[in-house]
């Protein structure tokens, strides 16, 4: 009977239908189709025969490009609508007004905290003073920093060294460029590279010579930062940021071509690998001891010796270790993607 | 004194999956795979002998992570629920590591798939650290860790949209984090500890006294909030369809079933041992989660109703369903958060296998995602169809499945609260029920109906192999014996919550 009206197909039975077909609203459909296929997945199948996997490139780019265009066009009518004007007008004032309102809220809330640096602050209580009154003695480290955060509370530096390492997984995956199997470069890593020796400095001689000054100076610095972590401030990551920062400027001055002679990214992982399962097991050790009450057959030594305060030195060593390889990995990623 | 062997379980599962992410980084992807799923199974059956145990009637105890006592050293605890939780998520992990597995090879560059593997092992072990953790720092850093093991899962397949799924998730997940931080940093200054116990005894003597009320709600406010974010509260909900929709099977899966579930579990925590039920009660905080949730009920399943691609509208689902665990938590009462629990075991078991059936489902139509391609993939891909209308089913709430029983359990738990409440809470579930039948039901409609005219399907694209079969039918038995055996997942529930207080 319904189907007699004339604006049978606007009522409400049809249009469920509809929906029960296809789906959403058109223009949905149509956004939906253009942004999932514009960015079509092009992993390393083709890359044996270059010519047709060019062609192929240039096809796509080409259906891409008017792809972009037309949602460009629709995108575009809809920017120099009235409705959106005031949409984008409402939603600055808001976020505006959003942060201004959290601000208030937290200088408040800062405003109400214990006062700054008074003796009876609940921070000072009975844990603060076992580490500052015994930590010398149980950890044997002189730095209390690091007989905190490297033997009290190892288990969150091991979490923390962990979070470098993915940290460095994410950016690998993120801009390392695929390379094909038969160890030919590829596209991608060719252009990479003529990219690289276009906008980096190459042989710079001021650069060179402040770089072999400095370079050896910087890394000694570093060694000797991380090696005296737990005697005076310092310790594993601060010193490995050092040496990060040392072989960067000698990559800047001398290029891809001499680092690569010590440090590819077969280093990178090697030197990842050992640092932390060192720490790992190390520390699972001495976890799985203190909690069965067992003796460990790790000592303190004497306070103040190069080789005392238990794994402290070693385990600072793993983590510089670990800081350096990720801080000089995220660099080289980010410049060339690869190492 | 001393500790059994079984004791030092929670120690070894998060030890464990640490210490070899490492070693699977320089290992051949074929090696790397196996090795994963070898580690994987190791803390499953380690998890589930735990939880025998504290089944068996086992106290709860902590673990010294070192050769220095809690307040000072860092310190794990075990009890009924953390020992749950572990065995839901490791075996969760596990399937849907099975079930993606064939995909990997086609979604991702083959020199990155051994990235995949060290990815998914830290990953593991933040979770179970989240999970036993007794410390709110070590909670935190082991948060970052998720946090980046998420992004690096999304960002693995090499598409425009993951890219972009990646970029927010990263951007919304760390101002999560950043929130969690600063509500970390002003309660150890409120404080002075980080032990979860010792925090709760000075949260109390603050709240008795009321000198510093204002940044005690503050704090409650940055914590609450920040994991809401991180965990896809219906406000912050924006991240999810693109994360979620765009990944390769196994990612959507962990994302959805385990990350955003351990940060509800460490709320819930929280709520529980560092603030206490009453102080959140004072804060008012519940009440605006409560809000949240009811409105991320009806919000999510319009827009999953709106959807026509299968993965993006289980994604908008999993916003509607986190809007269930929140309101369980959002009535702050003991029932409430043990109907919390539950849902959030059954929706990840749920959600992980929709996830994965919907993946399988996809490859038998051509990998066309579209509800117009995907007619007849139920008789294409049988397995995979089966799964999925079990999953739809206990989303909508069919009986003898997961999903009836924690609808049932919030129902209940809203009826003990009385008023105004229990009337919204009730009405609002049962539109969310009826969006959900909806929506769920017209997929498995459309599964089952004839293919469009002229269209063919290239048959061995179909073929999955025994992994993800397997994989799939482990997941619908998790699902069934989730549904009829709940009494005993809601016995242990409630003593482990019982324990926590």
């Amino acid at each position: 009977m319904a189907k007699i009206r004339p604006d049978y197909e606007n009522s409400w039975w049809p249009r469920f239908l509809r929906w029960l077909e296809s789906g959403s609203s058109a223009l949905d459909d149509a956004l939906l189709d253009e942004l999932s296929s514009t960015a079509e997945e092009h992993l390393v199948e083709g890359a044996a025969n270059a010519s047709t996997r060019e062609a192929h490139d240039e096809e796509r780019r080409l259906l891409s490009i008017r792809d972009e265009k037309l949602l460009y066009d629709r995108i575009h009518r809809w920017a120099h609508s009235k409705g959106s004007r005031i949409i984008r007008w409402l939603y600055r004032i808001t976020a505006v007004a959003i942060c201004v309102g959290i601000i208030i809220l937290l200088l408040n809330t800062a405003a109400n905290l214990p006062p700054f640096g008074s003796p009876d602050n609940p921070v000072n209580n009975e844990v603060s003073q076992r580490y500052i009154e015994q930590g010398m003695q149980e950890t044997g480290a002189v730095n209390i920093v690091a007989g905190m955060i490297l033997d009290y509370r190892a288990f969150d530096t091991l979490g923390e060294s962990n979070v470098l390492f993915i940290a460095a997984c994410a950016v690998i995956i993120l801009m390392r460029l695929p390379s094909s199997p038969d160890s030919k470069p590829t596209t991608e890593q060719l252009e990479a590279e003529a990219d690289d020796r276009m906008y980096e400095p190459k042989n710079d001689m001021i650069l060179q010579h402040q770089a072999n000054f400095l370079v050896p100076l910087i890394l000694l610095f570093g060694i000797y930062v991380i090696m005296n972590g737990h005697i005076s401030p310092g310790g594993g990551f601060s010193g490995g940021a050092i040496m990060g920062a040392g072989l960067i400027l000698y990559l800047n001055a001398f290029g891809f071509r001499k680092t690569e002679r010590f440090f590819t990214f077969t280093t990178f992982r090697i030197v990842s690998l050992c640092a932390l399962s060192f720490y790992a097991v190390s520390k699972a050790y001495s976890f799985f001891t203190g909690a069965n009450h067992l003796d460990s057959i790790i000592t303190t030594g004497t306070p103040g010796m190069l080789f005392s305060a238990g794994l402290i030195p070693y385990l600072n060593i793993a983590v510089g270790l670990v800081v350096c390889c990720t801080m000089y990995a995220f660099y080289t990623l980010f410049r060339k993607g690869d190492m | 004194m001393a500790l059994e062997l079984w004791q030092s379980i929670p120690f070894a599962c998060i030890l464990l999956p640490l210490g070899s992410a490492a070693a699977t980084s320089v290992m051949k992807p074929r090696i790397a795979r196996w090795w994963t799923v070898t580690v994987l199974v190791v803390v499953t059956a380690l998890s589930g002998i735990i939880t025998w145990q504290f089944w068996q009637g086992a106290a709860h105890y902590t673990y010294m992570m070192g050769h220095f006592p809690a307040p000072w050293g860092n310190e794990i605890r075990a009890g009924q629920l953390e020992a749950l939780t572990a065995l839901f998520f490791a075996l969760i992990m596990l399937l849907s590591l099975l079930g993606g597995l064939k995909k990997l090879d086609e979604h991702i560059d083959p020199n990155k798939v051994g990235l995949y593997y060290v990815v998914i092992l830290l990953m593991t072990a933040a979770l179970m650290a989240q999970v036993y953790t007794n410390d709110i720092f070590t909670a935190y850093v082991f948060l970052e860790i998720m946090t980046l093991a998420a992004c690096a899962l999304i960002a693995i397949r090499r598409r425009g949209r993951t890219l972009v799924a990646a970029t927010r998730y990263m951007i919304m997940n760390l101002i999560g984090s950043g929130l969690f931080l600063l509500g970390i940093v002003i309660l150890y200054d409120l404080t002075g500890h980080l032990l979860m116990e010792d925090i709760r005894t000075a949260v109390k003597e603050i709240a008795a006294t009321g000198q510093y009320s204002q940044p005690l709600t503050v704090v409650v406010a940055l914590i609450a909030i920040g994991l809401c974010i991180k965990s896809a509260l219906f406000p912050f909900h924006t991240w999810v369809p693109d994360a979620y929709g765009f990944s390769t099977p196994t990612s959507s899966a962990v994302l959805s079933s385990l990350v955003s579930k351990g940060y509800i579990f460490l709320l819930i925590k929280i709520m529980y041992r560092v603030i206490g039920l009453d102080v959140i009660a004072a804060t008012r905080i519940g009440d605006v989660l409560f809000v949240f949730a009811l409105v991320g009920m009806v919000m999510g399943s319009i827009s999953a109703l709106r959807q026509t691609d299968v993965r993006r509208m289980t994604a908008f689902s999993s916003v509607a369903q986190i809007g269930y665990i929140y309101l369980g938590m959002g009535l702050g009462t003991d029932a409430g958060m043990m109907a919390a629990m539950f849902h959030l075991f059954s929706h990840a078991v749920c959600k992980s296998m929709l996830f994965l059936a919907a993946g399988g489902l996809a490859d038998a139509s051509g990998n066309s995602k579209q509800f117009r391609d995907l007619r007849g993939a139920g008789y294409r891909s049988p397995i995979a169809g089966v799964a999925f209308t079990i999953g739809a089913l206990s989303m909508v709430g069919f009986p003898f499945l997961g999903g009836f029983v924690s609808k049932l359990n919030i129902a209940l738990a809203a009826l003990e609260v009385g008023g105004v409440r229990s009337l919204l809470v009730l009405l609002v579930l049962a539109v969310s029920t009826w969006l959900n039948t909806m929506y769920f039901l017209r997929t498995v409609i459309t599964l089952y109906r004839k293919p469009l005219e002229g269209a063919s399907y290239p048959v061995e694209k179909g073929r999955r192999g025994f992994c993800f079969n397997a994989a799939l039918v482990l997941f619908a038995l998790q699902n069934v014996m989730l549904g009829l055996w709940s009494q005993t997942v809601v016995n242990a529930i409630v003593e482990g919550l019982s324990t926590f207080g």
